[in-house]
């Protein structure tokens, strides 16, 4: 049976695969990416990849407790993003860049 | 179909009591957000005014809540569950609810001197601080992993805006930023390890892993490792223990400085509370897997911390590593595993949340407007000029090194207690060296403010006596007395933090 086939039988260990495969892509580029705003979408690729092994999950488990999971976890994420985002802007209005790179007030 | 399946669901009524310390909480910061949108008060003062009296009816319903506890009046074994087993009304979560009650009523008096002095002052200031503060009782009592993570979310988020507080200072924003920056990658590594124990058990609730772990017996645990790993890795980062702690020295560094007090004290509360609980509740079945983890966490925590902050200049940065240090001696409690050792870390938050927040006080009245004057050398002399400010930071960091006499004395000898009965004795050897290299910087610190003439005369004109409000005396008065005392009167809070170890669910 294909993978790709979602009618009766899907082996959710391909869905966990590409959730790992993913969740790797944005660790990655969480460490190596310098634009804060990359960094945040990798944080959400993170987080998707999260939210579809939890699906996989609760599909395999046969209860619903993993589907509702994602959606406190897709509201979590937004809020985040928002509060992150507000920073930016304050920091964008102040210096006019937002690479992590030039946040280095800090160190020592 | 049947139309009344609703009704066959087996519901419990909801139980208040079990979450009424944070339900006062939450409820004084919405009053606080109602009030700002009729009236505005000229005062932010009388903003700070309400949150603590919010905190204090807190506190007062917590410490009900240990009454009935201890009485036995909660339930069977001194425990109740309540909201179909989300959250735990037990001893352990009393007492910690408490001790973030008395965080947030010395981080609101720093709060109210510090923000007035740097105008930047805004009621949002008080229900961000008390939305987080009900994040962090919810954490201690949460006994399911969604509710852990959803509390967990509530006092990261708020500490993430309170970090960025201070408009005029670019620092604070760029502290703001990257707390929240890796704040965030570390909540997916906890999720990610949330999902993997979802996968392998079939619940999230802490309870109900022990009782799943009892009755099944798996082919492979590699995916419940794998899960632990992750969650592991993603409260240790809130609670700052190396190698996961490169946000501290940084967001210490530019947060206004109460936040840093309040974060150092109640994000380590929080997070040991929910290690505590996973570990020892959910996932006590596999002790022996995570106490190796533990241990080598706790062991590079506090060598690292004690040995990085010798190098520091900047006296928030080198408070940073001492924190660092400081979670992983609390750390060492949970790796003892047994009710001594824990006693011990439930002790070491009390006194370091009080050593913290007097700290604080000083080295904020010290920084002057704008937190200048935060180096080394901005102490140099200090006791000549302020030798009582001068004399309790040096007793707050002698506490802290853990000289005898002192609360962190105590607090370290109870966690070494634990370890000593689980026969850890490698690791009472790298705590008690951590130790004494903390020791080190602690006393220069000291020896800055009581051995070294003043800077030159050049710079004498900006050295002016430095104003003490009233209410940071209060604080100074408050965690001086309670250092003392619990340094040479230990035995009624160590009796305490045992029955909470007791009672807990």
């Amino acid at each position: 049976m294909s993978m790709f086939d979602i009618g009766n039988s899907p082996d959710y260990t391909a869905y966990l695969a590409l959730s790992v495969i993913l969740f790797m892509i944005g660790t990655m580029g969480f460490l190596l990416r310098k634009n804060t705003i990359v960094m945040f979408m990798c944080v959400e690729l993170m987080l998707n990849a999260v939210n579809l092994a939890l699906v996989a999950f609760g599909r395999e488990l046969g209860h619903a407790g993993g589907q509702i999971f994602v959606f406190f976890v897709l509201v979590v994420a937004a809020a985040e993003v928002m509060v992150g985002l507000a920073i930016l802007v304050a920091i964008y209005r102040r210096r006019l860049r937002v690479s992590a790179d030039d946040l280095s007030n800090l160190s020592g | 179909m049947n139309i009344h399946a609703a009704a066959d669901i087996p519901t419990s009524p909801a139980d208040y009591s079990a979450i009424a310390p944070e339900l006062a909480m939450l409820g004084t910061g919405l009053v606080l957000l109602l009030m700002i949108a009729l009236k505005r008060f000229k005062n932010d003062s009388w903003y700070a005014a309400i949150a603590a009296f919010g905190t204090l009816f807190s506190a007062g319903w917590a410490i009900a809540l240990w009454n009935a506890v201890e009485s036995g009046e909660v339930g069977d074994d001194h425990v109740r569950f309540a909201f179909s087993g989300m959250v735990v009304a037990d001893g352990f979560g009393a007492f910690l609810s408490v001790l973030i009650c008395l965080a947030v009523l010395l981080g609101i008096l720093l709060s109210d001197v510090y923000l007035r002095h740097e105008n930047a002052g805004k009621a949002e200031y008080y229900i961000l601080l008390l939305f987080s503060a009900a994040g962090m009782q919810f954490m201690v009592i949460s006994n399911n992993l969604v509710m852990m993570f959803i509390s967990l979310e509530l006092l990261s988020v708020c500490l993430y805006i309170l970090s960025a507080w201070h408009r005029d200072r670019s620092d604070s924003q760029e502290a703001g930023l990257k707390y929240l920056l890796l704040g965030a990658f570390s909540s997916a590594f906890l999720l990610y390890g949330i999902a993997f124990l979802y996968g392998a058990t079939g619940t999230t609730n802490l309870v109900g892993f022990e009782q799943y772990f009892a009755e099944n017996v798996l082919f492979s645990s590699g995916m419940v490792l794998l899960g632990m790993v992750l969650v592991v890795v993603g409260l240790c980062f809130k609670v700052a223990a190396v190698p996961f702690h490169m946000w501290a020295p940084d967001v210490y560094q530019g947060a206004p400085m109460p936040v840093v007090a309040f974060m150092a004290a109640g994000a380590k509360v929080a997070g040991f509370a929910g290690l505590w609980r996973v570990l020892e509740v959910g996932l006590s079945a596999y002790e022996l897997d995570w106490q190796p983890l533990l241990w080598a966490i706790a062991a590079i925590t506090m060598l690292v911390g004690s040995v990085l902050a010798i190098v520091q200049t900047d006296v928030k940065r080198m408070m940073a590593y001492s924190s660092i240090a400081h979670a992983g001696f609390i750390l060492t409690g949970l790796v003892a595993a047994n009710e001594e050792g824990v006693r011990g870390a439930l002790f070491y938050l009390v006194a370091y949340t009080i050593m913290v927040m007097g700290a604080f006080a000083v080295i904020s009245l010290v920084a002057r407007r704008g937190e200048q004057d935060t180096s080394l050398e901005d102490y140099r002399g200090l006791s000549r000029r302020e030798p009582l400010l001068a004399g309790i930071l040096a007793f707050l960091l002698f506490a802290m090194a853990g000289i005898p006499g002192t609360s962190g004395f105590v607090a370290k000898f109870a966690v070494f207690g634990g370890l000593a009965g689980a026969e850890r004795w490698v690791l009472i050897v790298v705590g008690t060296l951590a130790s004494v290299l903390s020791a080190f910087f602690y006393l220069r610190l000291v020896v800055y403010m009581f051995m070294e003439g003043l800077p030159l005369e050049a710079k004498t004109p900006t050295l002016s006596r430095l104003p003490v409000p009233g209410v940071s005396a209060v604080v100074l008065a408050v965690t001086v007395f309670f250092t003392l005392q619990l340094g040479v009167l230990p035995e009624g809070l160590l009796d305490i933090a045992g029955r909470a170890t007791l009672f807990a669910g």
